[in-house]
């Protein structure tokens, strides 16, 4: 399911990323050749933001917008099939290709790319979703006016279980950029 | 605005368990560089910067069973127990514990090991060594590639200047494993000899392990003598490619700008700068081009790669904790493995160890993902 600040605005029944992943890159008409040489986390996360980013009028040339994003499982995704790659001595093909995902901040720099942010980046680990944390974060960027805009949240992506939740934070907007109201709105997913 | 400082440190490697004797090698040239065959990690020879398991066991028996806690724990946790022990801190709710590491326990994905895949979980990871000191506060892990040591310094003084935290612990570290060797000779980005940054000759990196640690704290009375300031921080996106760096040092060149615009001071006042050169002919390039465009080209430079190979998520931290102590000893250190310059603009590669009055230097880092951070220091006891 895909929602947007509160509609739903694609649901698919597919029990598997990939066939979920292209069903909505094609409804949502994506368009960008790069997205499928991405593995499942960036695919994850880059989706979700070009959903959440295409609404903002977003200038061509560059964009002042941090990211700051979190999740559980960092790169373990693709960890693992680099891992299965170089297990065996007979089967040793270890890929760059592959290599180069094994980074959690990798779907940062995808995000960048496509929407010209030249800005702050930072990737958390946390046992689980943390609003606290990144709150304080984003405040912090805001308030050194290294950021004009903060998009934060939450994209993990393990043994097929996969979730993102995005929110941006700005000067002016609909909801009091509190823990609390973070929390809450994470937990109406 | 509160002033925070980085303070107590401490850097197990190859070169030493502290920082004072990693320093003392390093001014007396001393590499911890070395040539290995072992198959197990790589099916072709390599050149990097090893601590011995057995010594690290031996050390870290006298505090706690080694048997229950993976190589990277036992190092960062040995790291950070010197600098815990030297702040003289109570652990309490005001004290935060950030921790830096790209691929943290990545080798327990292997069949052969002797820890469950569970430790593979960075928030594992934070668990263990919080556990072991009695933080209050749960750990935060930062893994956000090479840039990652140095991006912990910022972290840090943010929470700090949000006031969740007066003081907070960063430990970070990695490992050569066999998982990072093969992807980066996949990369074919491998030197089998000792890497020569921004030389003409230059090969590409060399792997080390290390764990570093330092408290970042608002406390300007209890400061060790290489204490700093954090004057500015910065991290900018190259938006460009997410292995290779932008030509034009595009990130690089904003992170910097906008680190000393925070710091308000101009590039004239930086007496030294701690750069990232990996040896790749890239990310030399990158760097020179970008220093050149903040017409920083004067400013003496040098890369500590050549002493520790790239520690990935720990180098940057590992090589603010030698710069720190630098500036404590007016000495700028060798960048060790150049001799002829091998990138397009002219900048001034430290040749020769130099005495030097040294006050506020420069440190960067980049990394894949297209990330570039710079963080400016500048002595806290002048």
């Amino acid at each position: 399911m895909v929602s947007l600040n509160g509609n739903v605005l694609f649901s698919d029944k597919s029990e598997d990323f990939p066939t979920f992943i292209k069903n909505a890159y094609k409804f949502f008409k994506t368009d960008y050749s790069k997205f499928f040489k991405m593995d499942n986390l960036s695919k994850l996360a880059f989706f979700a933001a070009d959903v959440l980013l295409k609404n903002e009028n977003l200038n061509e040339e560059e964009n002042n917008i941090a990211l700051v994003f979190s999740n559980n499982a960092s790169s373990l995704d693709t960890d693992r099939k680099h891992q299965a790659a170089i297990e065996n001595e007979t089967e040793y093909f270890p890929s760059p290709a592959v290599f180069v995902y094994t980074l959690p901040n990798i779907c940062l720099g995808e995000i960048s790319i496509k929407h010209r942010l030249y800005s702050e980046n930072s990737f958390f680990i946390f046992d689980r979703f943390n609003a606290e944390h990144l709150q304080l974060y984003a405040n912090s960027l805001l308030r050194s006016v290294k950021a004009e805009k903060v998009l934060c949240g939450w994209v993990n992506f393990d043994k097929n279980n996969y979730e993102a939740f995005l929110y941006l934070v700005e000067k002016e907007g609909v909801f009091e950029h509190t823990k609390e109201e973070i929390t809450r709105l994470y937990n109406t997913l | 605005m509160v002033k925070t400082y980085l303070s107590y440190n401490n850097i197990y490697s190859s070169l030493g368990f502290n920082s004072e004797a990693v320093v003392e090698n390093i001014s007396k040239g001393v590499s911890g560089l070395d040539t290995y065959e072992d198959a197990s990690l790589l099916p072709e020879p390599f050149c990097a910067s090893l601590i011995s398991s057995k010594k690290i066991e031996n050390e870290f028996n006298m505090i706690g069973d080694a048997s229950k806690f993976t190589k990277l724990e036992q190092m960062m946790i040995l790291s950070l127990k010197k600098v815990v022990d030297a702040s003289n801190i109570p652990l309490n709710e005001k004290v935060g514990l950030l921790i830096s590491t790209t691929k943290g326990n990545i080798d327990v994905l292997e069949k052969e090991s002797d820890f469950p895949e569970s430790r593979a979980y960075l928030s594992e990871l934070g668990k263990t060594i919080q556990t072991f000191f009695g933080f209050k506060n749960e750990a935060i892990l930062l893994s956000n590639a090479c840039v990652s040591g140095v991006l912990a310094i910022s972290a840090a003084k943010r929470f700090i200047s949000e006031k969740k935290y007066d003081y907070v612990f960063i430990a970070s570290g990695d490992l050569v494993t066999k998982f990072i060797l093969s992807g980066f000779n996949s990369f074919q980005a491998l030197s089998a000899a000792p890497c020569k940054p921004y030389d003409k000759n230059r090969m590409g990196i060399n792997l080390g392990e290390v764990a570093a640690s330092v408290l970042v704290t608002i406390d300007e009375k209890n400061l060790p003598e290489e204490a700093v300031e954090i004057l500015g921080d910065a991290t900018c996106n190259d938006a460009n490619h997410i292995s290779g760096p932008s030509r034009t040092g595009e990130g690089l060149f904003r992170s910097v700008k906008a680190a000393l615009q925070e710091a308000n001071i101009t590039s004239e006042n930086v007496d030294y700068i701690s750069a990232h050169g990996t040896a790749t002919p890239f990310n030399d390039e990158m760097e020179s081009i970008a220093f050149s465009r903040l017409g920083m080209e004067k400013v003496p430079l040098n890369s500590l790669k050549g002493f520790f190979g790239h520690t990935l998520g720990a180098s940057g931290l590992l090589e603010t904790i030698v710069g720190m102590h630098s500036m404590k000893k007016n000495v700028l250190f060798i960048s060790k493995g150049f001799d002829e310059l091998g990138v397009s603009k002219n900048i001034n590669i430290v040749k020769t160890n130099t005495p030097k009055k040294l006050n506020i230097f420069l440190k960067t880092a980049s990394g894949f993902g297209g990330c570039n951070t710079a963080v400016i220091l500048k002595k806290a006891n002048n």
